[in-house]
C-alpha cells in the first residue's frame, strides 16, 4: 500500500471542484484511458483576468485525483501568468509530498494546466509537440527533458516515476538515458541549493556588509538589516540615505539586485522605518 | 471498524486451531528434529505427522513431500531441478498468466539461453490444449502450468496437460498454490511430477510451503546443505510452521465441501449482486471452470486503486489488477494476456473469500460498492462519453 499523506487522502476522499466549468476560457484533457490516468481541466476568468472558477475530472488513482483537486485549489484567484508558474513540485508540495512512484500524477497536473492555458491563449498544447520517445506511454523527448531539468532527475527509474516513460516494455530506456545525459551535461540543470532560513539570513547579512554598506558609507549613508520574513528582506536606511529622496530607488535597484544575484533569486527588499 | 477480509488469494488468516497447535513449538518444544536426544526426537515425530497430513490432502505419499519456505521456493526448486536433470534439453513451456514465481523465473531462464514458450489464453483466460500439445518438442525439458489462476481463479486442465507431456517424456510441474484446499486434488489419479503449495494461502502462517515430488522423479536440490528432507532441501526445518501447515491441510480437507458450497454461494451472491446493481461491469475469466472463492470484476471507466482505497474506508479489503497497484505502471499481465480492454483492465477488483466470511459481510459489500463506483464515475472524464457510446450500442 502506498504511503499517502493525510492531505492526499483528504483530497482523494473529498475532492474539491469536481466537474466542468460552463463555457470555459481554458480547457484541456491530458492522459488517456490506456495509460491508466487522465485529467480534464477547465477554468474561467473574471473581469480582472483572474481565475474565478476551475474544475476537474480525473480518471486515475488516489494521488491523481488528489493532485487534480489540489491543482484547482491552487490556481483559483491567480492570474493566468501567475498560474503558469506552478510546477509539478508545487503541486506535490501542496499535498505534503507524493510517493516517488506517484510523482507522475503531479506532472500530469502541471501538463493539464499548461495545456489549458495554451488553449486559452490560442496556442498549441506544449506537450503535444516533439518526437515520441516512449511508445508505451506516448511521452515526448521534450517532456522528458523538461521533467529531468525541472526536477533534477538522474536515473531512468526517476524519469519513469515522474513521466511513466520507460515503465512498460523498456525499449525506450536507452533513449531516456541519452536525454538524461544530454540535459545534465548541458549544465542547464539549475541546482539551486536549498537554503535553510539561518543560512539565508547569514548570507544576506554578509552580502549587505560586504557589497552594499561600504558604498553607501562613502556617501555618508548606511543600511541596517532589520528582519527577513520568507523572501522579504526588511531593511532600514540611516544617515544621508534616510533623507535622500532617491533612496527608495537605490534600495530597490542596488540592494535587491545584489541580493538576488548572490543569495536567492526571489528575494524582495522592503524599506521599513525604525 | 470491523475488517471485512476479501483478499484471501493474497494471504489468509491463521486458523485459531493452527495457531494453538504451533505455539508449543515456539515455546517449550524447541528441539531440533535432527538431534539424537528424546527432546529433539519428539519434535521430529510431529514433523513426520505434518508430512502425512500434507500428503493426504493431495493424495500423495509422505515421502513425496519436501517442506520449503514458500510457494516461490517450491516453484524455483521444481523448474530448476527439471532443467538440471535434463541437461540436454533447452526448452520450457509455461503460460502467459503464471504467478511471478514462475513468470519471472521463466523470463530469467530465457535470458540464460533457454527457449521459452509462453502459451496464450483466450478472453476467458482459458488455454487451448491443441495449441499446447503442438508446443511440446523433443527438446522440451519441463512444462510449468498453474492449477488455478490467482487473479481470476480460472482452473487449467493440468491433469490432461500432464498426460500429454508424459506421453512425450516431458516433466510436468504445476503451481497449485491457489488450488490446494479449494478444489479436490488427488495425485494418484494423474501423472503430474511436481506440485507447489503454500501455507499462508490455506490458513497456515507465512514462510512455509511444500513441494510434491513424485516418487522416482530425478531431482536436483535448490538449497544445498545438510541432510534435512532426505538431502533434498538443506536448512533446519521451520518446525512450528511445518506443524501448522500439516494441521491447516487437515482442516482444509475437512472444509473442502464447505468451500465448494457455502463459500461458493457467498461468492456467487456477491458477484451477482454487483453485476446487477452496477452498470457496465463484467466478470473477468471463465465463470464455470473457476475456484469457488474468487471473483474478478472490472468496473469500466474507474481506476482500481481508487476503488480499493474507498473500500478501505469501510474496512473492506480486496485487491486490484490495475496499473497503480501492480507497481509496474501497466495493468496486470493476466488481464492483458486475456485481452481485457484498457477501459476495463484498470478498474478490475478481485474479491477472494474464505470460510471465515459471513453473509452479512457480503451484503455489506454489495450495498457499499455500487455507491463508491458511482462516486468515482462522477469524477471520471470518460464516464459520460462511455455511457453515451453504450446507449448507442457501441460499447
Ligand atoms: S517504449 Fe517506453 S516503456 Fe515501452
Amino acid at each position: 500500500m502506498w504511503e499517502y499523506t493525510d492531505k492526499v487522502k483528504e483530497h482523494f476522499l473529498n475532492p474539491r471542484n469536481v466537474g466542468e466549468v460552463e463555457n470555459p476560457d481554458g480547457a484541456a484533457t491530458v492522459g488517456s484511458l490506456a495509460c491508466g490516468d487522465a485529467l480534464k481541466l477547465t477554468f474561467k476568468l473574471d473581469e480582472n483576468g483572474r481565475i474565478k472558477d476551475a474544475r476537474f475530472k480525473t480518471f486515475g488513482c488516489a494521488s491523481a485525483i488528489a493532485s487534480a483537486s489540489a491543482l484547482t485549489e491552487m490556481i483559483k484567484g491567480k492570474t493566468v501568468e501567475e498560474a503558469a508558474k506552478i510546477t509539478n513540485q508545487d503541486i506535490a508540495n501542496y499535498l505534503g509530498g507524493l510517493p516517488e512512484e506517484k510523482m507522475h500524477c503531479s506532472v500530469m497536473g502541471r501538463e493539464a494546466l499548461e495545456a489549458a492555458i495554451a488553449h486559452y491563449r490560442g496556442e498549441p498544447a506544449p506537450t503535444e509537440e516533439g518526437q515520441i520517445i516512449c511508445e508505451c506511454f506516448g511521452v515526448t523527448e521534450e517532456e522528458i527533458a523538461r521533467v529531468v531539468k525541472e526536477n533534477n532527475l538522474r536515473t531512468i527509474e526517476e524519469v519513469t516515476n515522474y513521466t511513466k516513460a520507460g515503465g512498460g516494455c523498456g525499449n525506450c530506456h536507452e533513449a531516456i538515458q541519452e536525454i538524461i545525459d544530454r540535459v545534465r551535461s548541458q549544465g542547464k540543470v539549475v541546482t539551486r541549493p536549498k537554503l535553510s532560513n539561518i543560512q539565508k539570513i547569514k548570507m544576506i547579512e554578509e552580502t549587505i556588509d560586504r557589497e552594499i554598506r561600504p558604498a553607501l558609507q562613502q556617501d555618508g549613508g548606511d543600511l541596517e538589516l532589520i528582519d527577513v520574513v520568507g523572501n522579504r528582506v526588511l531593511v532600514a536606511t540611516r544617515g544621508a540615505c534616510a533623507s535622500c529622496a532617491a533612496s527608495h530607488l537605490t534600495l530597490k535597484q542596488v540592494v535587491e539586485a545584489k541580493l538576488r544575484e548572490l543569495v536567492w533569486p526571489e528575494l524582495e527588499v522592503e524599506e521599513v522605518t525604525s | 471498524m470491523k475488517t471485512i477480509y476479501l483478499d484471501n488469494n493474497a494471504t489468509t488468516r491463521v486458523a485459531p486451531e493452527v495457531l494453538e497447535a504451533m505455539l508449543p513449538y515456539l515455546q517449550d518444544y524447541y528441539g531440533n528434529p535432527s538431534s539424537m536426544h528424546t527432546f529433539g526426537g519428539q519434535v521430529g515425530r510431529r514433523v513426520r505427522q505434518a508430512r502425512e497430513q500434507v500428503a493426504k490432502i493431495i493424495g500423495a505419499q509422505p515421502e513425496e513431500i519436501i517442506f520449503t519456505s514458500c510457494g516461490t521456493e517450491s516453484d524455483n526448486t521444481a523448474i530448476r531441478s527439471a532443467l538440471a536433470t535434463n541437461p540436454g534439453k533447452r526448452h520450457l513451456v509455461t503460460t502467459r498468466v503464471e504467478h511471478p514465481a514462475v513468470h519471472s523465473l521463466a523470463a530469467r531462464l530465457a535470458q540464460e539461453g533457454y527457449r521459452l514458450t509462453e502459451l496464450p489464453v483466450d478472453s476467458e483466460g482459458r488455454l487451448n490444449l491443441e495449441q499446447y500439445a503442438r508446443s511440446l518438442t523433443p527438446d522440451t525439458a519441463i512444462v510449468s502450468m498453474m492449477w488455478a489462476n490467482n487473479e481470476t481463479g480460472v482452473i487449467f486442465p493440468v491433469e490432461e496437460a500432464a498426460t500429454l507431456a508424459h506421453n512425450r517424456g516431458i516433466l510436468f510441474h504445476t503451481d497449485a498454490v491457489q488450488a490446494v484446499g479449494k478444489i479436490p486434488i488427488d495425485m494418484r489419479a494423474n501423472c503430474i511430477d511436481m506440485l507447489s503449495l503454500s501455507g499462508h494461502k490455506l490458513h497456515a502462517p507465512k514462510g512455509v510451503g511444500a513441494l510434491y515430488l513424485r516418487k522416482g522423479t530425478r531431482f536436483s536440490p535448490f538449497l544445498i546443505g545438510g541432510h534435512q528432507e532426505k538431502g533434498r532441501r538443506g536448512g533446519t526445518e521451520n518446525v512450528p510452521s511445518i506443524i501448522a501447515l500439516g494441521l491447516a491441510c487437515d482442516l482444509a480437507a475437512q472444509k473442502l465441501t464447505t468451500e465448494n458450497t457455502v463459500v461458493k454461494e457467498l461468492r456467487d451472491k456477491l458477484e451477482n449482486a454487483l453485476l446487477d446493481r452496477v452498470p457496465r461491469c463484467r466478470v473477468n475469466g471463465d465463470r464455470v471452470q473457476r475456484l469457488p472463492n474468487t471473483s474478478n470484476i472490472s468496473f469500466e471507466f474507474v481506476e482500481g486503486e481508487a476503488i480499493l482505497l474507498r473500500l478501505d474506508e469501510y474496512g473492506i479489503c480486496a485487491s486490484s489488477g490495475s496499473a497503480c497497484t501492480s507497481g509496474s505502471l501497466q495493468p496486470s499481465h493476466v488481464l492483458r494476456a486475456m485481452g481485457v480492454p484498457f477501459t476495463m483492465a484498470h478498474g478490475s477488483i478481485r474479491f477472494s473469500l474464505s470460510i471465515y466470511n459471513t453473509e452479512e459481510e457480503i451484503d455489506f459489500v454489495s450495498d457499499t460498492l455500487p455507491g463508491i463506483i458511482e462516486d468515482l464515475r462522477a469524477l471520471s472524464p470518460y464516464w459520460e462519453a462511455g455511457d453515451a457510446l453504450c446507449a448507442r450500442g457501441e460499447g
